[in-house]
């Protein structure tokens, strides 16, 4: 739709006329502010816990098993250099033999989610596909957070009644 | 010929005063919108960009996915 419209705005005596052609979709993908009724709903981007524990392939899981229970979590996000989330420790993996390489254990290629969902449509999904938590991240990859299911339905409108 | 974007280049772009336009139905604007951005649907450009836009400034126009 965008390209007809800077097609038509040229034809109309505009001259310096630009197409954003990711669009709205890549903005709002990218976690950015946006304006309008919707922007007040809290979204997958702002209850993503931004504090989660993450490690890299080539780690040994005996050692990003003692960092993630010192902090508390029982959850880790594998992560390239660049932040590209490559894999999920969930209870299980973490649970492994301790030597063996996070890259070995690890889940490869969790399902992802954009920052834009609202936190209800995430509560919904996390609730009927019994997730517990779910990686957050930008369009291209990038890890943005963890978002976990309680803290989903602890924000939709009515919280936990409206979501079994 | 229209020139195609990044998020990068948009933000650029903005700070030389450009003007941002979104061109889905109004519904989809008012639901969510680009800050700064003014609605001005596909089919109602003819009749409403000369009166709501400058022509000696840049402007970005944007939809949802570009499709």
């Amino acid at each position: 739709m965008s390209p007809r419209a800077a097609w038509r705005l040229e034809s109309l005596g505009f001259r310096q006329v630009y197409d954003y052609t990711a669009g709205k979709l890549d903005w709002m993908a990218a976690g950015l502010p946006t304006e309008g009724t919707g922007a007040a709903r809290p979204r997958a981007g702002d209850l993503a816990r931004k504090e989660v524990p993450t490690c890299g392939l080539d780690e040994r899981l005996g050692e990003v098993r003692d960092r993630v229970r010192a902090r508390g979590w029982k959850v880790a996000v594998v992560v390239n250099e660049e932040r590209v989330v490559l894999g999920l420790l969930r209870t299980g993996e973490l649970d492994a033999d301790g030597d063996r390489s996070i890259e070995e254990v690890m889940r490869p290629g969790p399902s992802t989610f954009r920052p834009f969902v609202p936190a209800e449509e995430m509560a919904r999904f996390m609730t009927e596909h019994g997730l517990e938590s779910a990686p957050i991240t930008t369009a291209d990859g990038r890890l943005v957070g963890l978002l976990l299911r309680e803290d989903a339905i602890a924000h939709t409108s009515g919280g936990g009644d409206r979501v079994p | 010929m229209p020139t195609s974007i990044d998020r990068e280049q948009l933000r650029a772009l903005r700070d030389r005063d450009a003007q941002l336009v979104e061109v889905l139905p109004a519904s989809e604007y008012e639901e969510d919108h680009l800050p700064g951005a003014v609605n001005i649907p596909l089919r109602r450009i003819d009749a409403e960009a000369p009166r709501l836009l400058d022509r000696d400034r840049p402007v970005i126009v944007y939809c949802w996915d570009g499709a």
